[in-house]
Parts: C-alpha cells; sequence; structure tokens
C-alpha cells in the first residue's frame, strides 16, 4: 500500500509538470489539462484505497457537492474569470485553514503527541495562518471584483492603517511560536484558535486598502499565498506531492506577481500597502486643454484610409462586453486589405491575461494579440491607434508627471502613432484617478459612448460600402 | 516520519522546477495557467481525504469534508474551466 501511494505521487507530480510544461504553447495547452486530470485523478484513487480510510459515505458526498458548485463555476462568463479566480484561492486557502486546524486538534489530543515536533508544529501554525488569510483576503478580492455592493471599490484608508495590520499579523506570528514552543500547555488550543481568527481578521485588512487598478498583481500575490499554504500543509502531512503541487502554484503566483508589479513599475510592498488611487492629483499643467470629439462617419473615413490599425484594449471593453464587436471591426478592416494588430498591456483587464481570453473568445487569431513590448516599436509607423476601454496604459504621463501614482509605469505607446481614436464611456478619469493627457493631444480623437454601441455603428459603416 | 531536512529538499528543487517551466509559458495564456495551477494545487484533496475519512472523532471529519469538498470544487471548475479557454486559442 505504502508503494503504491509513492509511486502514485510521483507520477502525479511528473504529470503536472509536464501539464504546465504544455502551456508554454497554445497549440499543446490542452495535452496540459489532460495531464493535470490524469494525475488528480492517480493521486485522489491512491489515497482513497489506502487502508485507514473508513468513511467513505463522507467522501462521495463532499465529492458530489464539489462537483455541484464546480461545474457551474467553470461556466461563468469571461468576464467573470477574475473573480471565480479569486474564489478558487479562497477554496484553496480554505481547504488548507481546515486540515491544518483538524491536525492540530488530532495532535495535541493523541497521547504521547508523537507527531507534535518544532518542525510540524511551526509548520502548521504557517498553514492555518496562510490558509486562513488567503481565504478572506480572496474572498474580499473576488468581492471587489464582482463589485458586491457591501464591499467598498474605492481604497479603504484610515491613518495607522499599516501599523494596525502589520500590528495583527504580528500578533498571530508571536502566539504561534509560543504554540510551536510549548504545544502542550493548557492554553495551547485556545491560542491556536486565536492565530486562525487573526489570520482570518489580517486577510480581510490586506484587502480592504486596494483598488481596481491593482487587482492583477493582488490576485497573483494570492495565488502565491494558496500555493505557499499547500506547502505548509505537505510539510505537516509528510506528502512529497503536496509540497510538490503547492510549489509549482506558489512560483507561478511569484512569477505572475512580478510581471505584474513590473507592469505597474511596483513593488510588492507598494501593492500591499500603498493603496494605490487614493491619491488623485490634479494634472492641471496651466492651460486647460479639451478634447476634441469625432463623429463614428469621420472615424470610419481615418480607419478606412489606414494601411494598418493597432487596437489597444482595456478593462472597459470587457464591461461593454464588446470582444465581439471588436472581432466584427477586425473582420471589416481586415477584408479591405488593412493590418489590424492589438497591443496587450500586461495589467489590462482584471486579472493577467484576460484581454487575451476575452479576445480569443470572440475568435480572433492569437497570432494577432502583440505584447507591449513588441508593439511599441511599431507605433510610430501605425496609422491609426484605437484606445477601447483603456486607460492608465496610454496614459503619457506616465512617463514623466512624477506626482502621479502611475508615474514609471510602462505604457503602450498610443500617442506615438499617427493618430489616435480613443472610445471612451464617459468624461471621467480611470481607475487611477487621473487625466489621461492622451485625450487631449493633437492627434487624438474622441468617440464617447458605450464601446460596444461605437463600434456597432462603425462596423454598420463599414457594411454599408462606406458612402462617401 | 520523513525528516524534515528532505522535505525542504523537495520543496527547494520543486520551486526551482516551478520557476523555469512557468517562465516559459505562452504569455497568451496566465488566465488559463493560473486557473491551471489552482486545480493542480488543490492536490490538498489528498489532505482532505484522509482526513474526512480515517476514523478519527466527528468534528474533525467536519472539517475535513468541508476542506475535502473546497479542494473538490477547485479541481472540477479549476480544469473546466482551463480546458474551455484554452479551446478558444484557435490560430488561423
Amino acid at each position: 500500500m505504502h508503494l503504491i501511494s509513492e509511486l502514485s505521487a510521483v507520477l502525479a507530480t511528473s504529470l503536472f509538470i509536464f501539464a504546465l510544461y504544455w502551456m508554454n504553447d497554445p497549440k499543446t495547452a490542452r495535452r496540459g489539462v489532460i495531464a493535470g486530470v490524469t494525475g488528480m485523478g492517480v493521486a485522489v484513487i491512491a489515497t482513497w484505497i489506502q487502508p485507514e480510510i473508513l468513511h467513505h459515505g463522507w467522501i462521495v458526498a463532499a465529492i458530489i457537492l464539489g462537483f455541484a458548485v464546480g461545474v457551474p463555476l467553470s461556466r461563468v462568463p469571461l468576464t467573470a474569470v477574475p473573480q471565480r479566480t479569486a474564489l478558487s484561492h479562497a477554496f484553496g486557502g480554505l481547504a488548507a485553514g481546515l486540515v491544518g486546524t483538524a491536525e492540530f486538534f488530532l495532535w495535541i489530543n493523541e497521547p504521547g503527541g508523537a507527531h507534535i515536533t518544532p518542525f510540524r508544529m511551526s509548520a502548521l501554525v504557517l498553514e492555518v495562518i496562510l490558509g486562513f488569510l488567503t481565504f478572506t483576503g480572496s474572498l474580499m478580492a473576488a468581492g471587489k471584483l464582482q463589485e458586491v455592493r457591501w464591499i467598498p471599490q474605492r481604497p479603504v484608508t484610515y491613518p495607522g492603517q499599516n501599523v494596525v495590520n502589520i500590528g495583527v499579523l504580528a500578533l498571530a506570528a508571536g502566539l504561534g511560536v509560543a504554540v510551536v514552543l510549548n504545544p502542550h500547555a493548557a492554553w495551547a488550543s485556545q491560542a491556536f484558535v486565536a492565530i486562525a481568527v487573526l489570520a482570518t481578521i489580517f486577510g480581510v485588512l490586506l484587502i480592504i486598502p486596494i483598488g481596481g487598478a491593482d487587482m492583477p498583481t493582488v490576485i497573483s500575490i494570492l495565488n502565491a499565498y494558496a500555493g505557499l499554504a499547500a506547502v505548509a500543509m505537505g510539510f505537516v502531512l509528510d506528502s512529497k506531492l503536496l509540497v510538490t503541487a503547492g510549489a509549482l502554484d506558489g512560483s507561478s503566483g511569484l512569477i505572475l506577481s512580478i510581471i505584474m508589479c513590473r507592469a505597474m513599475n511596483r513593488s510588492f510592498t507598494n501593492v500591499l500597502f500603498g493603496a494605490f488611487g487614493k491619491t488623485q492629483p490634479a494634472l492641471t499643467s496651466g492651460e486647460q486643454k479639451v478634447w476634441k470629439q469625432e463623429t463614428v462617419e469621420g472615424a470610419f473615413q481615418l480607419l478606412e484610409q489606414a494601411r494598418n490599425v493597432v487596437i489597444i484594449p482595456g478593462y472597459g471593453m470587457a464591461v461593454a462586453q464588446a470582444q465581439h464587436k471588436v472581432r466584427e471591426l477586425f473582420d471589416a478592416l481586415t477584408k479591405r486589405g488593412v493590418t489590424v494588430k492589438f497591443a496587450i498591456h500586461p495589467v489590462a483587464g482584471r486579472m493577467p491575461g484576460h484581454m487575451n481570453v476575452l479576445l480569443a473568445e470572440a475568435n480572433i487569431p492569437y497570432s494577432a494579440l502583440v505584447e507591449m513590448d513588441e508593439i511599441n516599436p511599431e507605433m510610430p509607423q501605425t496609422d491609426v491607434a484605437l484606445v477601447l476601454g483603456a486607460n492608465d496604459v496610454v496614459n503619457p504621463a506616465a512617463r514623466y508627471a512624477k506626482a502621479t501614482p502611475i508615474y514609471g509605469m510602462p505604457i503602450i505607446d498610443a500617442d506615438k502613432a499617427k493618430t489616435v481614436l480613443a472610445v471612451k464611456r464617459s468624461k471621467n478619469p480611470g481607475f487611477a484617478g487621473i487625466d489621461n493627457e492622451l485625450y487631449v493631444r493633437d492627434n487624438t480623437w474622441m468617440l464617447f459612448g458605450d464601446a460596444k454601441a461605437v463600434l456597432a455603428d462603425l462596423v454598420k459603416q463599414f457594411g454599408s460600402g462606406g458612402i462617401h | 516520519m520523513t525528516d524534515f531536512g528532505s522535505m525542504l529538499f523537495v520543496f527547494v528543487l520543486a520551486t526551482f522546477i516551478g520557476l523555469g517551466v512557468i517562465r516559459r509559458v505562452s504569455r497568451l495564456l496566465y488566465t488559463p495557467l493560473m486557473s491551471l495551477t489552482n486545480a493542480i494545487s488543490a492536490i490538498a484533496v489528498v489532505g482532505s481525504i484522509v482526513v474526512a475519512g480515517a476514523d478519527h472523532p466527528l468534528t474533525i471529519r467536519i472539517l475535513g469534508a468541508v476542506a475535502l469538498f473546497a479542494s473538490m470544487t477547485n479541481i472540477v471548475s479549476g480544469f473546466l474551466i482551463t480546458d474551455r479557454m484554452l479551446k478558444m486559442f484557435k490560430k488561423q
């Protein structure tokens, strides 16, 4: 039996590594899912057939419930994928926290306490802290993304916030050290419960000062935490399989966090403790410039006469559900021999890769999706840059306006295109609360309105053959 | 009982493999990557099965069953949505 579980763990681990390896190309990626499912199946069966498992009914019931909730969760619209992802981080954290709690009470009630070593106790405390803080933190993030009414969207800040946050975490850690040193003390159980409660509170406190523009980074960091919680669980349960799978998840979260932070020119600590979007410095540099509005007919003529067009999508496109209209525009332009590319900023949308998925859903070939670093050198030769619901990621102020929170953030050089068409829902500033200078540039023309409606009108112009 | 040295060893090596493999993941696929790694880390299900299914006191088994439900939800929704998204990446 032991041999079976060891071998199955090795097999599952190898399959998980292959699953991630195949994600390096969209052509092989679906194979990765099959490998992952197979690895999971092998590991579950090998555990289930172990002789110490007696209560099969419980397992079956929990698995059925898991399917009942999991299947609908996998069918959410793609605009809701960020909140589904946050929710699954929450479930991952919850599982780690609960298993950790269960193990703690099993061990301390064991005669002799054979399981209790300082190392395993530390892992247990770490598992519970990481698990529960990931649970509530991710729930908060999911709530913010879903725009649940009683969770404020804008960052909530108060004086001494960081002191309070760090204080709560330090208290949990301090209690953790006390429990590790005195696992058999009469108060150890109470202290342990207090650690779990403090971690739960810390998760909430950690997320309330964070605004929507930071969500791609925060989701990535929570991903890393969820992975680390699984690793800690692996240490507690002596499971190399869990340690490996958790480490894969954790390193993925880490890499994505680094990429997101770099794309916003910010550090981890700044994201977690900086309360992005709280400050709204007015960017009124002397004279107040005004934007120039363009009609749909005018925009049509600009696009029709262009040789190459770069579309820069942002979260506004997702909100307006405009990706299918984008596809129609893409087709209409391509048919006329116009080269169309999409410029994807790493933090466009609400989670890493969000824009790519939305555009892929609309059947736009992924060869037309170009990363920021690759498209920027082409921008000066671009005839029309069409900004679609993107805002901060195209704001030229990021290059020089030191007082703004977006200063230093790499942007897509939309302003360098010969002509800029910007579709914008309202005249309000973006998530970071900063006026966008791009809109008042000489070569920029604004199209105000819902992205979907504006695009539909544009496509109609193409359909009518462009009556001149 | 495994000594913690070898566990730490496994952890460090797995992290390096993870960093190496993830770094090569296509930038197009970061969203499905996240749902895939999420499903994979729901391997915590094996821990939950032991806690829920072994002959433990009732309260412990309830904790285990809830954890098992949470992990199972992640496995099911994680793999299904990853596949659903990957199906959309067609080259023309």
